[in-house]
């Protein structure tokens, strides 16, 4: 007989763990705008979620593993998004739904977060203003198809990933903007 | 009589300029009469609701003497009229008495121009900011201002996946 390699029993175990978890994706609806009702539509009947898993919406985060942002984040209500994220127990995932919470869509300004992926680790972006139900139907396919592939019963591919994934949290210019300002304060002074 | 006309009568020494077009009413009138002014004009006339608070600036306006106007919008909710008083305030430490004792609208009204613009109200019960966040500087409306911002909206930690 063959030898069968050691680590056999953990791979199914893996295998079996990740399709569990990727076919029962509970969400967490961080919804902040207008995105939220093409979420909430998506949830309804007609584009029904509930049937790729996604059973019930609850609101409280420590018995969701899907967060989905959904909308654009004001600077006012990062701390609380945070916060929100720090709550969820592992395995966790983050989706980031719509132009406004992936790069800040039209609304360059000094108020709105410019990309949510700047200060929360995102697994997967939904493009879109908002995006169709359909559009977000794939992403969550796509990704429980990500999780399918890459995950583990003990989740250690969550603590691989120590580098921030999204833009650096100062862009160029305004860090140039930054030192202008300061220069004009200390020339007022 | 309207209430333009009572205006004139009872106001005729200080400098109100009147204008109008169509069913928009505009009276500009000098911050030092401004108080006396708005309470005669909720006591005796009948605008017993305050619509709007609001504020330009001028900074970079051709011609404009003072920086900031403030803008009241009244609104008599028995006779269905709309009325708008007009009052200019310069830098620095711009200044106004608050209205919030005739109309207690005038408490958030007052407290988004401040956020906005800088511009103070006296004897207003809580002062302070409205939608910025409590540690934010600087007053976002201002034409010095820039649009986006002067790094206020990206200075928070950042959470890795090891961390969280």
């Amino acid at each position: 007989m063959k030898d069968v390699p050691d680590n056999i029993f953990m791979t199914s175990l893996d295998a079996a763990a990740s399709w569990a978890r990727s076919n029962s994706l509970w969400p967490m609806p961080f919804a902040t705008a207008c995105c939220g009702i093409e979420l909430m539509a998506t949830a309804s009947s007609r584009f029904d979620l509930a049937r790729f898993g996604a059973e019930v919406m609850r609101f409280s985060p420590r018995q969701c593993d899907l967060m989905i942002v959904a909308g654009r984040v004001v600077m006012k209500m990062l701390p609380v998004l945070q916060r929100i994220w720090l709550q969820m127990p592992e395995p966790k995932w983050c989706i980031s739904m719509g132009a406004c919470a992936c790069t800040g869509g039209v609304f360059d300004t000094y108020a709105v977060v410019q990309g949510v992926d700047r200060f929360i680790p995102v697994d997967l972006y939904v493009p879109g203003c908002p995006p169709r139900p359909e559009q977000l139907m794939a992403g969550i396919i796509a990704l429980q198809d990500k999780i399918k592939h890459g995950g583990t019963l003990n989740g250690t591919e969550f603590g691989k990933r120590t580098q921030p994934t999204g833009p650096t949290p100062y862009d160029l210019d305004e860090l140039i903007r930054i030192r202008e300002a300061n220069e004009k304060l200390i020339s007022i002074n | 009589m309207s209430a333009e006309d009572a205006l004139k009568l009872k106001f005729a020494g200080a400098d109100l300029a009147f204008s109008q077009f169509r069913d928009n009413h505009r009276i500009v009138v000098p911050a030092a009469k401004l108080f006396e002014i708005l309470a005669f004009l909720k006591n005796e006339q009948h605008f017993d609701m305050l619509a709007e608070v609001t504020a330009v600036d001028y900074l970079e306006y051709e011609g404009a003497k003072d920086r900031f106007g403030v803008v009241y919008v009244l609104v008599s909710t028995t006779s269905g009229e709309r009325l708008v008083i007009k009052t200019f305030v310069n830098d620095p430490e711009p200044l106004l008495p608050s209205v919030y004792s005739l109309w207690k609208s005038a408490d958030w009204l007052e407290r988004e121009v401040y956020d906005m613009f800088g511009i103070r109200f006296s004897g207003h019960p809580d002062l302070r900011r409205i939608l910025t966040p409590d540690e934010f500087t600087g007053y976002p409306l201002r034409k010095d201002y820039p649009l986006k911002g002067r790094g206020e909206r990206h200075n928070f930690p950042v959470l890795t996946r090891a961390e969280s």
